[in-house]
């Protein structure tokens, strides 16, 4: 199992843009993905459960991976988290 | 006996062809046990498969009429649904539940769009409707409701429509979509702007043309007369022909003029600008002659995103449009936000009444950081052509000299930093609030120039909503009320010696020109495709004989004995 935690600092949270760029990135990964935000968890290959977290600036979320291809799917993420959404 | 249908036209020009109604679909669904789970399912599978594919294709076409930005709503979509926790959500609610896939599908998006509209975030909110959206594309296919998506149509078409919305607009296939007709709008409506600059002829405020017409039947949009004719008989379609070609022939004649100037017989010359709202507009404003642009309207850079634009990205915007203008002048009005038009990520405050609320100047004077942003691009713009700078709803003096203090002191600011800053950039302001029309010699000795926004400037002067259709005859340019504060506004600017401009929808009526020419009106800002034939008018006009009638129509007692003068003394020339 892999996991992760990150501080997102974009201004606008996991909203619309990066939040679709995120699931898209998730779902080629056949490893089960989790988001966890606020004591909620959620599937990160689903975007309505993405949004429905509300995530916003400052929120500290933990992305967990668990499969066949955890690794690499947890490195796609981090990318697509550093690259738009924070650290 | 032909069936018309009266309306406002919108946008000039004859359309004939078959109509195309786009209906809201009336989707009653009903809760049932279903026996044979398993082919429920497959219903259920079927219905989003084809859901994706009318996506996908209308997601391509987006992409390549509208740029990535507007794709990406569609991309949105498709997630949706492609989304396990809805997919598999649905499944197990019709296999434990044993429920039809149309109720399932619609209990699962209820409760999403109950979580979204119960968030605390504008934006998020915003988001409930596209998920009613999306499942109401599945819920169609589950129905076999027959769905009148715009992107489908194929053949050449009048779309018939209770009102298009900019995503409408988006999936209009132009080389099939002749003209529209719609049941409500005005002039100034979203729909009628969108139809001139996509230049389609369309007529608004029918009222009933989507009661009154069905799909197949024969339409004729009269966008010059403001008419749709429904199911006309042979010899009247004959005759709308003879008018298109008649109309076509007067655009050739039209386009003659692209490089001529607009001066009357008697040698007067104005400026004839356009109005826009992105740099794509800027292929409409060369091909149509245009002296210059008289509004460039910011809120676009602002409005469809989650953040506010860079100051690059702006810098990048202004720098096209001046460049393409080649040295010609180029108004551009700071941020004109606020009250009913929303930026959720601004997070403003609820108004009962948005339109006497904190909007554009000033919310601009609150959020400085915003504004300095915006300064700061317009300024290092200023040195690629003629930038002049408007601030929009000016009330007070205070007002004009707090921006233009914010203004002086961000140019040091770039300065100090290097950057190279025109020293001619005029500022100016848009007069549309009636204590600024009134007291216009105060205002024209703080500015550079006006700019009259007769849209605002009229609505607020009869205290009437043009959208309201209850009091949307009280929306009237030619109250001789409102004549008096334009010469008011434009007597004040000339004494100063500054220039006044007009910048609403008025400025390029053909019974408005011959009167705002006679009152001296020195530059008139309208939709690209009204600059030729305003330019035609003008150039057939004298200017001596319009200040007369300009006298005689100020002295009238209504709106409509305005309107019959200059058309009975001739000043139309079309």
């Amino acid at each position: 199992m892999q996991q992760k935690t990150f501080t997102i600092t974009n201004d606008t949270g996991i909203h619309a843009r990066p939040a679709t760029q995120l699931v898209n990135k998730a779902g080629q990964f056949s490893s089960e993905l989790t988001l966890e935000y606020n004591g909620k968890s959620v599937n990160l290959k689903s975007i309505m459960g993405v949004m429905s977290l509300g995530v916003g600036k400052g929120a500290e979320v933990t992305i967990t991976a668990e499969g066949g291809d955890e690794e690499e799917a947890m490195q796609a993420v981090e990318e697509v988290v550093k690259e738009g959404l924070g650290e | 006996m032909t069936n018309i249908l009266k309306g406002i036209a919108a946008s000039k020009g004859i359309a004939i062809a078959k109509a195309f109604v786009l209906e809201q679909p009336d989707m009653d669904i009903e809760k049932n046990a279903v026996d044979d789970v398993e082919a429920e399912i497959n219903r259920f599978n079927e219905a989003v498969k084809k859901a994706k594919n009318e996506l996908q294709l209308i997601k391509e076409k987006t992409l390549k009429e509208m740029g990535e930005e507007q794709a990406e709503i569609f991309s949105a979509h498709l997630l949706v649904l492609d989304d396990p926790e809805i997919l598999d959500g649905v499944t197990a609610k019709i296999k434990e539940e044993q429920l039809n896939a149309e109720y399932a599908m619609k209990e699962m998006a209820d409760m999403y769009v109950t979580m979204f509209e119960g968030m605390d975030n504008e934006y998020m909110k915003e988001r409930a409707a596209d998920i009613r959206d999306v499942s109401q594309r599945v819920l169609l296919h589950l129905l076999g409701i027959e769905n009148t998506s715009l992107a489908s149509i194929q053949d050449e078409t009048v779309v018939i429509a209770e009102d298009l919305t900019p995503s409408d607009t988006a999936q209009l296939n132009l080389d099939y979509v002749l003209g529209f007709a719609a049941d409500i709008g005005g002039r100034t409506s979203h729909s009628a702007i969108m139809a001139r600059s996509m230049e389609i002829p369309a007529v608004v405020g029918t009222k009933e043309a989507t009661a009154s017409i069905s799909t197949g039947d024969t339409i004729i949009v009269d966008g010059m007369e403001g008419n749709v004719l429904i199911n006309p008989e042979e010899s009247v379609i004959e005759t709308y022909k003879e008018k298109l070609n008649d109309y076509l022939r007067q655009k050739e004649e039209w386009a003659k003029l692209v490089n001529e100037p607009s001066v009357s017989t008697d040698d007067h010359r104005v400026e004839l600008a356009a109005n826009i709202g992105t740099p794509e507009d800027m292929d409409g404003v060369l091909s149509n002659g245009a002296e210059g642009i008289g509004l460039y309207r910011t809120e676009f850079l602002y409005m469809g995103r989650n953040e506010l634009p860079k100051e690059e990205e702006q810098f990048e915007a202004y720098k096209e449009v001046l460049e393409r203008m080649e040295g010609k002048p180029v108004v551009i009005r700071t941020l004109d936000i606020g009250g009913d038009k929303e930026l959720p990520y601004l997070d403003l405050p609820k108004e009962l009444n948005p339109f006497l609320g904190f909007r554009a100047i000033r919310l601009c004077l609150e959020e400085t950081d915003m504004f300095r942003t915006q300064l700061r691009a317009l300024l290092r713009a200023s040195a690629f052509g003629t930038l002049k700078i408007m601030f929009p709803m000016v009330a007070t003096v205070e007002e004009v000299r707090e921006a233009k203090a914010i203004l002086g002191d961000v140019k040091q600011e770039l300065i100090k930093e290097g950057h190279v800053v025109s020293e001619e950039v005029e500022v100016g302001i848009m007069v549309e609030i009636p204590s600024t029309a009134v007291a216009a010699d105060i205002f024209a000795k703080e500015v550079d120039f006006f700019s009259i926004g007769t849209n605002d400037l009229i609505q607020y002067t009869l205290a009437a909503d043009r959208m309201s259709e209850k009091v949307a005859h009280l929306y009237q340019p030619y109250h001789p009320a409102i004549l008096r504060l334009i010469k008011n506004v434009i007597d004040a600017a000339h004494k100063e010696g500054k220039w006044a401009g007009m910048c609403g929808e008025m400025a390029g009526e053909e019974t408005a020109v011959p009167l705002l020419l006679g009152l001296g009106l020195d530059e008139f800002s309208m939709s690209a495709t009204s600059v030729l034939p305003a330019r035609s008018q003008i150039r057939q006009l004298s200017k001596k004989q319009a200040e007369t009638l300009a006298e005689e129509a100020i002295q009238l007692s209504t709106a409509d004995e305005v309107a019959a003068l200059v058309n009975k003394k001739g000043f139309i020339v079309s």
